[in-house]
């Protein structure tokens, strides 16, 4: 099994504050990764550092054999990175279908003259787009919501809106961050099946941070686990839910104890 | 009036209203003259030349739109592009530089006045060109910054380049600009003997008898393809993401649209109309001068934009018509008709005062605009969702200190 992102002993400070100390860390091609650990472990920072949003303070990220440390947001989306956001950060005016459009903006090719004289190479890729946006649309359970506001759909319809124009930016990997938070069961279970099968029929890689440890446990190969900016286990799902730095982190010292 | 206006336009198929504006704008030279003959109203019909004045504004309210209500980046120093357009002017079609004589395409002038005289054609072209490239460079040092920090740099520059021009008489000996004199006469447009053999054109509109039509029918066509540019722009992939980064910069950025070249062509497609409307404006009042571009050009230009609702091109175009209209005739009409009537107050002495008024009643009482646009109006209402979630650059930096979202 090849790698498709390697993170070498990455670090992120804040001022006097360390985030994300020394982690290591690798995503085997194929495979869908769980990343945990209590609040304030250096989960989304790590993320921010991935997609360029936050450069490392030292380390080496190299994706899919490129190196991509601190190189800007845009450019690692290009490179295949797609990702969504801790509070949903839906262009909130905008439709959904045009959510999904400005995902394929960096797949797309139609220049500022071609736009304003409407040569037929652009209207062509612009109804193209359109068509592979509603196919995206339909593909993540949001048919018939094309037009409407992403602000007017309901939340867990806004999730899934967000992967669907992390997709449009076609992206080898896909990082979830805390896709189920404030979802109810049955939008969860829904969910999970859902990122079940953008392993199974589109072969997306995915990087995941989650809270639910039902939906963790449930469809990662594999776990790692943050605390306080250390990794302190990895393994399967079973693995990790037995290591004692693990309870000690969720549950304190006494726990492993007795 | 407006509101029902605004209305009507998606009914009648977004098209029909439009129409029947241009084709009454087209045809206003010819009836003009009869309806200011009407009683009441008549005197109140902005003149031919009053009319081309208030189409240049307008067609820059339409391009500083495309950088303020399209990108959302507050801009406060259009008035550079406009000083910029109009220098090109100067240069490329007067006796500016006697040292050489270079003519091309030149009407209505002795082909041995030194100077360089291109067609006036040409140097709208060169000059829309310039002060794209001007916006260019004035938006990659600035164009980092977010919100308010832009707006404040924006300032600088509109400050910068009119004092430039103003002290540029003796750049290292050389006189570019022919300092606080500024330089005049700049030719005026024209199509030469040639084309008015075979087709009819006019040789050159200084020495028209129909000067002011023909000025007027230009800038209306100037401003047309204007707006036809800037509504392609924005139902296009570049519109698409220009509205993307106002919405959220972040999500925009993950979403793999590049945010400084992004920004910066919103920037070079704003300054690219402003440039052209300051070039033809000057070649219209046959003159560039310093003191046209104060700062209060910047935020008269805003006005309009925000008067006619911002993002909205016709808005744009509206509020550039209207506070044009206020500025060139309105005013000072209002004022001599008070006085006919023995009220001793001049309106034209309060000027930026009743503009400031009436921003403050639209904000009041129609915060969007003459003519909203749609989802201008939605984020009025709800705000949008750009916290930041690094402080400057997407390269990152030290101020990105955010740990928050851990």
């Amino acid at each position: 099994m090849t790698d498709l992102l390697v993170a070498a002993r990455v670090r992120k400070e804040f001022g006097g504050l360390i985030a994300v100390n020394d982690v290591d860390f690798t995503i085997p091609q194929g495979e869908i990764i769980s990343l945990i650990g209590p609040n304030g472990a250096g989960k989304t920072t790590f993320f921010n550092m991935l997609t360029g949003v936050y450069k490392p303070t030292s380390g080496v990220i190299t994706f899919d054999g490129t190196d991509v440390t601190g190189k800007p947001p845009h450019a690692i989306t290009h490179l295949g990175i797609g990702r969504t956001f801790q509070n949903i950060r839906l262009f909130q005016h905008m439709t959904a279908l045009e959510n999904v459009l400005v995902g394929m903006h960096g797949r797309l090719r139609g220049g500022i003259m071609g736009s304003i004289l409407g040569l037929p190479r652009v209207r062509k890729e612009e109804r193209a787009a359109h068509e592979r946006a509603r196919e995206l649309l339909e593909f993540s359970g949001l048919r018939r919501r094309d037009r409407s506001l992403a602000r007017n759909l309901p939340y867990g319809d806004q999730r899934r809106l967000e992967v669907a124009r992390a997709l449009a930016t076609q992206p080898k990997l896909l990082l979830l961050d805390e896709p189920t938070a404030g979802m109810n069961p049955q939008e969860t279970a829904d969910f999970t099946s859902f990122v079940s099968r953008l392993k199974a029929e589109e072969g997306l890689t995915i990087l995941m941070i989650e809270h639910d440890m039902k939906v963790v446990m449930g469809i990662s190969d594999r776990v790692t686990v943050l605390d306080y900016g250390e990794k302190i286990a990895e393994g399967s799902p079973q693995e990790v839910q037995r290591d004692e730095r693990v309870v000690e982190a969720y549950l304190g010292k006494g726990a492993t104890g007795g | 009036m407006n509101a029902r206006l605004a209305a009507l336009a998606p009914r009648a198929g977004g098209w029909l209203l439009p129409l029947a504006v241009i084709a009454a704008g087209v045809l206003y030279p010819w009836y003009v003259d009869t309806i200011r003959q009407l009683p009441v109203v008549g005197v109140y019909l902005p003149a031919l030349g009053s009319m081309v004045v208030m189409l240049v504004f307008t067609m820059m309210a339409v391009g500083l739109n495309v950088v303020v209500g399209y990108a959302g980046l507050l801009d406060l120093g259009y008035v550079a592009f406009y000083a910029a357009g109009a220098y090109t002017a100067a240069w490329f079609a007067s006796q500016q530089f006697d040292q050489w004589t270079f003519h091309f395409g030149s009407t209505g002038i002795n082909p041995e006045l030194p100077g360089i005289h291109l067609s006036l054609w040409l140097v709208l072209i060169i000059a829309g060109t310039f002060t794209a490239v001007t916006g260019i460079l004035i938006g990659l040092p600035t164009l980092r910054l977010r919100g308010d920090y832009l707006a404040i740099v924006t300032l600088g520059f509109g400050e910068i380049i009119p004092q430039f021009v103003r002290n540029g008489d003796n750049v290292f000996g050389f006189d570019l600009t022919h300092g606080t004199f500024g330089i005049s006469p700049i030719d005026s447009p024209g199509f030469g003997q040639t084309l008015n053999d075979a087709l009819g054109l006019p040789v050159n509109y200084q020495q028209s008898f129909d000067r002011a039509r023909l000025f007027y029918i230009t800038a209306l066509i100037l401003l047309l393809i204007t707006v036809f540019c800037c509504v392609r722009l924005r139902d296009s992939r570049l519109g698409r993401a220009w509205i993307a980064i106002r919405e959220d910069e972040t999500a925009a950025g993950a979403m793999g649209i590049p945010l400084m070249r992004t920004k910066t062509w919103s920037y070079a497609i704003g300054a690219f109309f402003g440039g052209v409307a300051g070039a033809f404006y000057a070649s219209f009042k046959s003159g560039a001068f310093p003191a046209d571009f104060y700062f209060n050009i910047s935020v008269f230009l805003l006005c309009m934009v925000i008067l006619g609702g911002m993002g909205s091109v016709w808005g744009a175009v509206v509020g550039g018509m209207v506070l044009g209209y206020l500025n060139v005739e309105g005013l000072a009409k209002i004022g001599s008709e008070l006085n006919e009537a023995g009220i001793r107050f001049e309106p034209t002495k309060y000027q930026f005062g009743i503009y400031g008024a009436i921003i403050v009643l639209m904000m009041l009482f129609r915060p969007t605009g003459l003519i909203s646009e749609r989802r201008h109006k939605e984020e009025m209402q709800h705000g949008v969702a750009d916290t930041p979630l690094y402080d400057v650059t997407a390269e990152g930096s030290d101020t990105d200190r955010n740990p928050r979202n851990d």
